[in-house]
């Protein structure tokens, strides 16, 4: 599903991410933690096919990158810092926009809307909506087109714990998709994970499976 | 490509510019209607030929950048759009000078050369603050090449239309090239290769410098260790900086 | 690909229509610039190479006002993000883009031309019209064109809204002097019937060499 070999993607000189290997099966969740600045959100992109990798090799869902990135996208749902919808159209507007751009049939988008609770609130533009309800539409954005791989970064970021409930089976363990999930939470994040990777400067500190790794050992990755 | 042969252009280059300027000092006829001053002309067009050629050559470069990624290539397209930029201004002041000289005045707008070249600056002379405006180096390069190319199209096409624009207006002022006789034909074309040669070694001396300066960073790099990452700040910088491994001379992979 | 630029050309219509940030103030902005023109060159009419110069002057920097806003939106709320993750050609960008700036081109024009014709032009437009409409269209095509691309150029650079309009006008000359010659024999005092078929030519040609070129480098400046 997920095979890295030797990863490496550049900033000018510096290296983001540093010799990155690993392997993620099928179904299965890698959690990824690390001090700010580590690498986690530029390895989800690199996932994603937003950024290239500069040297290694980089196999996602069967597929290589950067030469097959085309047949990637559009199975893989990311969600990051930003919602990546726009402010000035509602719920709706913006999730009808995301259907249209994967061919995907808009009685999904009201599926969605509900499962994340924005039905009633879809009509309104984003602006006026609070943070937590922008998250969950972005949510509802990354799931629209059904994807096979999930990438999450710090997820449940913004959100209350009824919010944070209410999305679980869109994006949780039960939903079984493959899923790449960075993290700040030590025990939360390892409670979910079948592997995980640490990474401080770029580079795994630390790559096991999540049932042998301490919780100790990952606050050392912060010190 | 670095380095190796610099002496040799380079003597080769002093050889023919004396060569060029003993020619037109000494040997090219004076002309009938504008005497010592029309000299210039050796100087001018050929600045312009070379200018145009390099800019258009730096498109060229850019489209190697764009496909094989490499940031060899944007380093050369780079050094050959500002050499032309430099080359360019030459150009405006030599045919500044000629009009001033033949015609007067210090600018004239029937000129097609004087005036496509002074658009052709103002669009170059936006691609430093281009560059500087971006501060990820792989997509500052990226969009300076696609600026290198845009641009690079455009200087043919805008020097058609000015052309066009012009013609009825005036004959040329500062006369055309064809129909030369034999003896300022030589000088020309001498002068022409001279300007070339100029052009080409001061493009290697730069590549050259910026190799060496990439080098001396690699090394630097190698021997601090890795270090955590963050350490210097990177400064921001216009010119693309090549990121060598220290044990070659080639950038670390072919995917920056 | 159709679908994905009617879908995009959609979604840009609905957030300027919601927003209202470029059509107004580019219109607004020409019909104080010929204000300006009337004071600045203290005339009450103008006609044929004036006439001409000041109505393509004041379009193509009302235009800017346009290309500086075109893809504001999308670089602030990570919209390149999310059509860089869809399965779709990213070609279709451009497309739509120059497509909407198009259609605020035609807008301004509507507003624009006929009070230039109100405020400032001597002989009346009446039978250059059809002719006017020409140059218009052919010179809009390569405002669309350049100013997708500069504007893709520039928004993710520092001085974003100050290198929009420095790259675009000097790679807008051609069209500038195209547009100029074309149109000035059509508002001159003495009634051309046509403009002269080289300008259209070269305002055609440029249309069809820098949309095949923005056509060909766009998706690289799509990418992170």
């Amino acid at each position: 599903m997920i095979e890295l070999e030797g990863l490496v993607r550049r900033y000018g000189e510096r290296e983001a991410l540093s010799d990155v290997s690993l392997s993620l099966p099928a179904g299965g969740t890698l959690v990824v933690f690390g001090p700010n600045g580590a690498g986690k959100t530029t390895l989800l992109r690199v996932l994603s096919t937003l950024l290239r990798p500069h040297s290694g090799e980089v196999t996602v869902l069967d597929r290589r990158l950067p030469q097959d990135a085309w047949a990637v996208r559009g199975r893989v749902g990311l969600l990051g810092h930003e919602p990546l919808l726009y402010r000035e159209l509602t719920a709706r507007e913006n999730l009808r926009f995301h259907a249209r751009l994967h061919g995907v049939g808009e009685e999904r988008v009201e599926e969605l809307l509900a499962a994340v609770a924005l039905s009633d609130r879809a009509d309104e533009p984003l602006k006026t909506l609070s943070r937590g309800m922008v998250q969950r539409a972005a949510v509802a954005r990354a799931t629209l087109h059904d994807p096979e791989l999930l990438l999450l970064d710090e997820p449940r970021a913004n959100l209350d714990p009824a919010a944070s409930e209410l999305i679980e089976p869109l994006i949780g363990a039960s939903a079984r998709r493959t899923r790449v999930i960075s993290s700040h939470d030590p025990s939360g994040g390892l409670s979910e994970a079948d592997l995980v990777l640490g990474l401080r400067a770029g580079r795994p500190a630390l790559l096991r499976e999540a049932d042998r790794v301490d919780p100790g050992e990952i606050a050392e990755l912060y010190r | 490509m670095y380095g190796r042969g610099l002496r040799t252009l380079s003597i080769a280059t002093v050889a023919v510019m004396t060569l060029a300027l003993g020619l037109i000092f000494f040997y090219a006829p004076l002309e009938a209607e504008q005497g010592f001053l029309q000299k210039i002309f050796y100087l001018h067009v050929p600045l312009a030929i070379v200018s145009l050629c390099g800019f258009v050559a730096g498109g060229l470069m850019a489209i190697a950048h764009l496909r094989t990624r490499d940031p060899r290539w944007d380093m050369r397209s780079y050094v050959a759009i500002h050499m032309s930029l430099i080359f360019a201004v030459g150009t405006l002041i030599t045919g500044s000078i000629w009009a001033r000289g033949s015609w007067g005045h210090w600018w004239v707008w029937s000129e097609p050369t004087l005036v496509s070249f002074l658009i052709v600056f103002l669009l170059y002379a936006t691609y430093q603050p281009l560059r500087f405006a971006i501060e990820d180096p792989e997509r500052q390069a990226r969009y300076a090449s696609v600026f290198a190319i845009v641009a690079g199209a455009f200087v043919p096409l805008n020097f058609i239309a000015v052309r066009l624009s012009s013609e009825y207006l005036h004959p040329r002022v500062l006369g055309s090239t064809s129909n030369l006789p034999a003896k300022m034909a030589l000088t020309f074309l001498v002068s022409v290769l001279a300007v070339a040669l100029l052009y080409g070694t001061l493009c290697k001396y730069e590549l050259t410098a910026k190799h060496t300066r990439a080098q001396l960073r690699a090394l630097r790099r190698q021997l601090a260790g890795e270090s955590a990452g963050t350490g210097r700040t990177m400064r921001r910088s216009a010119s693309p900086r090549l990121a060598l491994s220290a044990d070659s001379s080639a950038p670390g992979s072919a995917g920056v | 690909m159709r679908r994905t630029v009617a879908a995009l050309l959609r979604k840009e219509l609905l957030v300027e229509l919601r927003t209202l940030e470029s059509v107004p103030g580019m219109s607004l902005f020409a019909l104080t610039t010929f204000v300006v023109f009337h004071f600045a060159l203290n005339q009450n009419s103008v006609s044929g190479d004036e006439a001409a110069g000041i109505l393509w002057v004041t379009l193509l920097f009302a235009a800017m006002l346009g290309v500086n806003r075109l893809f504001v939106a999308d670089a602030d709320q990570g919209g390149f993000d999310a059509f860089l993750l869809a399965p779709v050609d990213r070609s279709a960008m451009l497309l739509a883009k120059a497509l909407a700036l198009l259609a605020y081109l035609l807008v301004l024009e509507l507003v624009a031309v006929p009070a230039f014709a109100l405020l400032l032009l001597g002989p009346s437009l009446g039978q250059a019209l059809p002719d006017l409409l020409v140059v218009l269209a052919l010179a809009d095509l390569g405002v669309a064109v350049i100013g997708t691309l500069v504007a893709a150029l520039a928004v993710r650079t520092r001085a974003r809204d100050l290198l929009g309009p420095l790259l675009a006008l000097p790679l807008l000359m051609p069209v500038v002097i195209g547009a100029a010659r074309a149109t000035s024999p059509l508002l001159g005092l003495v009634h051309a019937e046509h403009s002269p078929a080289r300008w259209l030519l070269t305002l055609g040609l440029y249309d069809l060499v820098f949309g095949l070129i923005a056509y060909a480098v766009f998706d690289f400046l799509l990418e992170d």
